[in-house]
């Protein structure tokens, strides 16, 4: 069977030879139902601190297996999406569903189950500093109480994804901020949450680094069917994940491929925000092709 | 926001963060390896300072008092003065005071730079109430340390006092004794010690609630921190004054 498109596969992201990976039978996942029931979605949703309209009725859906790029310029509300699907913060009206689950309602005791569901880079790695590198990406499965032998090998596991099983005893003090950045990953991803928010994860590094970032969201859209949010003010990150994909090649290493007549991806799509209102919504190429003056000044910066 | 209504905020703001740390005691998970590190680094970590505020303070209690009682001929009783005057006021004030510099400052630049990092978000989003984590641990130390530091504190300052009084003043050691043994009575020391338990979580409370707000980066780290030390200093003192009234009509100490 080889990769091929359909209208149906379009959940699950650019296919794998079925014979290397283990992947569920496609109609069996198409049939469901939970898949249908997309991993984040926004309702018509309202924000404002003191006087200032932060998001001005937002709504999208971010399905299974999708990534969802946000654009936009600093302080346009980008970060507050992210903060409100943690519920850090909450709207003052509309509703925001996970899972299908509304958590506006929610208080913080009901919120930390949900928060368990959702993996969170932030933008500087946010890394407790007054802990090991070992013991920041531990941190959420010892909340959980799990058996110290399985953290440990759990850990090793996340930190070969970052590549930085190296620095496993050090402190975050001692670390790059690329290095740092990639920790907050691993941290991010222990216990598999099938929601990750990616906040800014690329800012202020230099482009390699920038560029193993994205591959490593790469990664986990097309070969862990994970629902993503990455939020960016840089073009090149739009690049490379709306053209790119990763398969596991013969040997089992992980290559990124280039979309193109082979493939064609349609797992991820841009949101532009401009003082808080969705200006566009749709594909890489629908974005670059869009008329609007605004827009056509994002990308190419002038 | 005008004084009045900001202050009413403030307020309401450290009493429920308090409020959550008690009812947290009721809910897992429990980090009591965490209350004991607090303690540690709280009760251990201040024993030198209260211990050497509290031993010049009595001394200097003695050195200052004492020519006067002795003017009344009454420098028996030096004993007593400084006794009642650690056990009643000093000790537990002074104490707060010193811890409120050492623990204060820590508690909200720590949690301020926790704030401004990211670190408490961090903490939230991976499902961890930082109350219960990081407030919880820190108020619940204050509370059990800060009367043990006062008891401390006191004894220090008696013997300071004794030190004084028979080295300068040349008065014999027992009858320095007998005036302590004589001046306290058991009412002076629940008193005394019920203020720190209160003066703990006043500071707990203010310091951590400062060190939670904190905005504007690591200038925004500094304020908070002058803000958690100026302020818990002076609730303290506010604290102390409707305290001892409360002591004194209830337990009737201080009414001769």
């Amino acid at each position: 069977m080889q990769p091929t498109i359909s209208s149906e596969k379009d959940l699950r992201g650019p296919l794998v030879n079925p014979d290397q990976v283990e992947l569920r039978d496609l109609d069996e996942a198409v049939d469901e139902p939970d898949r249908v029931v997309p991993g984040i979605e926004f309702r018509d949703v309202y924000l404002s601190f003191d006087d200032r309209q932060i998001l001005n009725g937002i709504s999208f859906t971010v399905r299974r297996g999708e990534t969802k790029l946000i654009l936009g310029r600093s302080g346009g509300g980008k970060s507050t999406i992210i903060r409100l699907i943690l519920g850090l913060l909450k709207p003052d009206a509309g509703q925001i569903l996970i899972d299908g689950e509304d958590i506006t309602p929610y208080t913080e005791q009901e919120m930390m189950p949900v928060r368990q569901k959702i993996g969170m880079v932030f933008q500087e790695g946010a890394l407790f500093d007054s802990l090991s590198v070992y013991e920041n990406v531990a941190y959420r499965l010892r909340e959980q109480g799990v058996d110290e032998d399985e953290i440990g090998q759990e850990v090793r596991r996340m930190l070969q994804f970052v590549a930085l099983e190296d620095a496993i005893e050090k402190m975050p003090i001692e670390l790059s901020g690329g290095m740092r950045r990639r920790v907050g990953i691993a941290r991010a991803l222990i216990g598999d949450p099938q929601i990750v928010l990616f906040d800014e994860p690329t800012a202020g590094l230099d482009p390699p680094t920038a560029r193993t970032i994205c591959e490593l969201a790469i990664k986990l859209r097309d070969l862990q069917d994970v629902s993503s949010i990455f939020v960016t003010h840089e073009m090149n990150n739009l690049r490379y994940l709306s053209s790119e994909y990763a398969v596991i090649d013969e040997q089992g290493h992980v290559v990124f491929e280039k979309e193109g007549e082979k493939l064609c991806l349609i797992n991820t799509e841009v949101i532009m925000l401009r003082d808080g209102e969705i200006v566009f919504s749709g594909s890489d190429e629908q974005l670059q092709s869009c008329r609007d003056p605004y827009i056509q000044r994002f990308i190419h910066g002038k | 926001m005008n004084p009045v209504t900001k202050f009413l905020f403030e307020l309401q703001e450290v009493g429920l963060l308090l409020w959550g740390v008690l009812t947290g005691l009721f809910r897992k998970p429990r980090y009591l390896d965490e209350v004991i590190k607090q303690m540690d680094l709280i009760g251990v970590g201040s024993l030198p300072i209260v211990l050497l505020t509290g031993f010049f303070t009595g001394g200097v209690l003695i050195l200052q008092t004492f020519p006067t009682l002795q003017y009344y001929g009454i420098h028996s009783e030096a004993g007593r003065s400084v006794a009642v005057s650690l056990i009643r006021e000093l000790g537990p004030v002074l104490t707060a005071l010193m811890v409120s510099g050492r623990i204060g400052s820590a508690i909200s630049a720590e949690l301020g730079s926790m704030v401004v990092s990211q670190q408490i978000d961090a903490m939230r989003a991976l499902g961890t109430d930082p109350v219960k984590k990081l407030v919880a641990p820190r108020v619940i130390a204050l509370i059990v340390m800060l009367p043990l530091l006062t008891v401390a504190a006191d004894i220090f300052g008696i013997i300071g006092g004794g030190v004084i009084a028979s080295y300068i003043f040349d008065q014999d050691q027992n009858v320095f004794i007998t005036s302590v043994r004589n001046g306290i009575t058991s009412n002076d020391l629940i008193g005394g010690l019920i203020k720190p338990f209160f003066f703990g979580m006043v500071i707990g409370g203010i310091s951590c609630h400062k060190g939670l707000s904190t905005t504007g980066g690591t200038v925004g780290v500094g304020l908070s921190t002058i803000n958690a030390v100026v302020l818990s200093s002076i609730w303290v003192i506010i604290f102390d004054f409707f305290l001892a009234k409360a002591i004194q009509s209830i337990l009737g100490v201080g009414i001769i």
